[in-house]
């Protein structure tokens, strides 16, 4: 694993000490740090070369020289200029056109417009408005299928494509059918192409021709690596472009593309992909997006957070034991679900989590993942302190008399068994992993959530 | 929750911003073209050198690498021309990732199954197309089994890939992947088919539990045949920047991968991860995708992907 920025820019300061004041010899390190964190996280080489140089410039001014701890300021020099970059609060859809507004998708194959275009249909449908899905991807087999049945799942209105037609000529019918039937929205969902299909990138350019759209939504894959600036550019040369999403954040990828991109087009990014599912879509937040970039993101604000309400000396051990590769028992598991009970139940966790959690809230029933989360405590309370050590001894009787005492069938006793075996296979599978990284992997182990 | 929609805020960038990387970008682009002009080797050439592995994804460590044998190399063999230097690195990097270069051979076990797997959006299903063209040109014959229940429009998808390639593919209503899986094998079986392509729903290392769904189906691959699966793929996109290592490592876990397939290499995008992939987690590289039509899948070769990586401006 690599280390994250936070150690390692502690471990370049300390040397910083005691000097009086930062030089362009003595933050060479601590740059070099900054310019390894960010490479490692998929920021485009210049991009990154950019940035140094204007975080250099920063330290090299007064607010550090006055400063009393240099290292600090240089760490708050380094977040700030990131956070500046991503875009200050996120930007909304801007539809405020005579209606039907008209959102085009443009991006690479694959990056996930489909989706996201299914994803925006339902957002605005929950604001009263009355979108129209159409889809102008004439190329990859059963594209149009797909549209055609996220439009269904979401019972949203589509406009009828076929593969044999031309995509202008299907955008200009949608647009027609939108302005007849009342549509206040009309979303293009098209074809993936690649920035260097100059017949393909023409192709788009003269849908935007026609089409006229108050948004032309750049979509991204935040797993994308050092190319999304090449990509960026062409695409924001082809196109007007008004704003960028960026998708599957629900991963475990640093996003550094997220910050290339944002430089290239100089367009913000409206709206984050956070889940295959259609209610897997966010406001996108520059500042949890920069923390997340420098590898200080989900377990720092998860641990602060966590320091409010759960014991960080129980969190610790659990964490230190979970190291060590010793056992975790049944009492862990019961002391785990008391703390995110206490951190006011998972939805509410998972709210002040980054993106990647997100996914889970938004699929699960806060009321059941609570009741859940009592019965197995309720089910572990009804065990003896040695079967709770040692899982393996419950065999059939002790099942019974705990699903007596818990109140519950034996069934559930048997699932719970298995819900912690799963987990504790978790655990050992990431013994390195910190405690975002367990959480996370809870959200598979608890009833309701996906 | 969405409230945030009200507020307008219009981010403007700052207007210098823009130019200054587009002047970047353009001094990055001059400096690897006019790289190896012949002149001296200095560390200014080095640095430059460092800046074309970095932009072809190629990661910071297996970079410190390859440059680190670089300048092994120089000492060794007196090298004292930048073009030389070139084509040591071409060299250096051709070594590392040679071992990745082993072709899949499909012997031993009739039906051949063979499983997919990949992040969302990676290829898994445009593969399987073109691989059942590719073995059927070498006398097999193949069947598809619709393994993704989950994405829409997946079977319909591969059911159109099926009748590109005139070859059958097991679908079910329903929605369990293992179990369309299972079928296809009985199916392939009952009609003595050479090869089964079994394609899944995409999915992150960080969802768990699809994590487990797929170690079941692969568990209940091996109900149906106790050899099988044969082959376990695993696509990547060659967009991906450092998380395609962190996914090799993650399906490999899960899964035991016996190879990969690098998609998307048609566009802009180099790969260069696969030398870390090659440092940390040397899966051969199977195939390699050129694009979206049928033809468009290529065996991967160290030496051709060593001098594009290199090559590249
Ligand atoms: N985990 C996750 N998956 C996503 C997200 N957005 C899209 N996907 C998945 O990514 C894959 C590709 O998404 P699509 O919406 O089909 O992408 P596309 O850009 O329309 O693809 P093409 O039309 O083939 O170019 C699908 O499997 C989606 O379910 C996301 O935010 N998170
Ligand atoms: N340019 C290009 N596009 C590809 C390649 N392989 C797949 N694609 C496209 O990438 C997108 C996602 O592919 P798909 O097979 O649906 O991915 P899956 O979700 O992994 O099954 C589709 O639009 C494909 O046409 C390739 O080698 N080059
Ligand atoms: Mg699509
Ligand atoms: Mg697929």
């Amino acid at each position: 694993m690599l280390d994250n920025l936070t150690n390692r820019l502690s471990r370049v300061i300390k040397t910083l000490r005691g000097e009086a004041r930062l030089t362009e010899s003595n933050v060479a390190d601590a740059l070099r740090e900054v310019r390894m964190a960010l490479l490692e996280a998929d920021v485009a080489l210049p991009v990154v070369r950019d940035f140094i140089a204007a975080v250099k410039q920063k330290a090299m001014g007064e607010e550090v020289i006055g400063s009393l701890t240099p290292g600090q300021a240089l760490v708050g020099v380094v977040q700030r200029e990131l956070s500046a970059l991503m875009g200050g609060e996120n930007a909304a859809l801007n539809l405020a056109v005579t209606p039907p507004a008209v959102i085009l998708m443009a991006g690479l194959q694959g990056s996930g417009k489909t989706t996201t275009s299914g994803k925006l249909a339902k957002f605005l449908a929950e604001q009263k408005k009355k979108p129209l899905l159409a889809s102008c991807d004439v190329y990859r087999p059963a594209a149009i299928e797909q549209l055609r049945s996220i439009a269904a799942q979401l019972q949203i209105d589509f406009f009828e494509s076929g593969s044999a037609q031309k995509p202008r000529d299907i955008a200009l019918a949608a647009l027609d059918y939108a302005k007849k039937h009342y549509h206040d929205v009309l979303i293009v969902d098209t074809a993936g192409r690649l920035a260097i299909d100059a017949a393909m990138m023409q192709e788009i350019t003269e849908l935007h021709a026609a089409l006229g759209p108050a948004e032309t939504l750049f979509v991204v894959d935040a797993m994308q690596g050092q190319d999304a600036v090449n990509v960026a550019k062409a695409f924001s040369d082809a196109l007007p472009l008004t704003g960028v999403v960026l998708t599957k954040l629900d991963g475990d990828a640093r996003g550094g593309a997220a910050l290339s991109v944002r430089q290239v087009t100089g367009k913000p990014i409206k709206f984050a992909g956070v889940g295959e599912k259609l209610a897997a879509l966010e406001a996108f937040h520059p500042e949890r997006m920069a923390a997340r970039i420098l590898g200080m993101g989900d377990v720092l604000s998860l641990v602060e957070e966590a320091r409010k309400s759960v014991d960080v000396a129980e969190a610790q051990k659990l964490a230190e034991k979970i190291k060590k590769g010793k056992g975790f028992d049944l009492e862990d598991f019961k002391q785990q679900i008391g703390q995110m009970r206490k951190m006011g139940g998972l939805s509410s966790m998972i709210d002040k989590l980054p993106a990647q959690l997100a996914q889970a809230a938004q699929a699960q029933s806060a009321d059941m993942g609570e009741k859940q989360m009592r019965r197995i405590e309720g089910i572990i309370n009804s065990m003896t302190p040695q079967e709770r050590a040692r899982p393996e001894l419950m065999k059939a009787a002790r099942k019974r008399r705990v699903a007596a005492g818990a109140g519950v069938q034996v069934q559930e006793v048997n699932r719970l068994l298995h819900q912690f075996e799963q987990m504790q296979k978790m655990m050992k599978q990431m013994q390195k992993g910190g405690m975002a990284k367990m959480m996370r992997g809870m959200k598979g182990m608890i009833p309701g959530m996906r | 929750m969405f409230s945030f929609l009200k507020k307008s805020a219009e981010a403007a960038p700052a207007p210098s911003w823009g130019e200054r990387l587009k002047a970047g970008l353009a001094r990055t682009r001059v400096q690897i073209g006019g790289l190896f002009g012949g002149g001296k080797i200095d560390a200014a050439l080095y640095e430059e050198l460092e800046e074309a592995l970095l932009c072809a994804d190629t990661g910071v460590a297996a970079t410190q690498f390859l440059l680190d044998n670089l300048r092994q190399q120089v000492k060794k063999k007196g090298l004292s021309d930048s073009r030389e230097l070139k084509a040591a690195l071409r060299e250096g990097l051709a070594t590392l990732i040679a071992p990745l270069e082993r072709p899949l051979l499909i012997e031993g076990h009739q039906p051949f199954i063979i499983m997919l797997a990949g992040v969302n959006g990676a290829g898994k299903t445009t593969s399987i197309g073109k691989l059942a063209k590719f073995f059927q040109a070498q006398g097999k014959s193949v069947l598809l089994a619709a393994g993704d229940t989950f994405r829409a429009a997946a079977r319909e998808q591969l059911t159109i890939w099926g009748e590109r390639n005139q070859v059958a593919v097991i679908t079910q209503q329903g929605g369990d992947p293992a179990a369309v899986i299972f079928d296809a094998i009985q199916a392939a079986r009952a009609r003595k088919i050479d090869i089964v392509l079994a394609d899944t729903a995409g999915r992150l290392p960080t969802q768990l539990h699809l994590m487990e769904e797929i170690r079941k189906v692969k568990r209940v691959i091996a109900k149906a045949d106790a050899s099988a699966p044969h082959e376990v793929l695993l696509v990547l996109d060659a967009n991906t920047g450092q998380n395609a290592l962190s996914q090799v490592k993650s399906f490999d876990d899960a899964l035991g991968l016996t190879g990969l397939i690098l998609t998307k290499l048609d566009g802009t995008a180099k790969g260069g991860v696969v030398a870390a992939i090659a440092r940390e987690r040397p899966v051969p590289i199977r195939f390699i995708g050129i694009g979206e039509g049928i033809d468009d899948l290529r065996p991967f070769i160290a030496q051709d992907f060593a001098a594009a990586l290199v090559d590249s401006d």
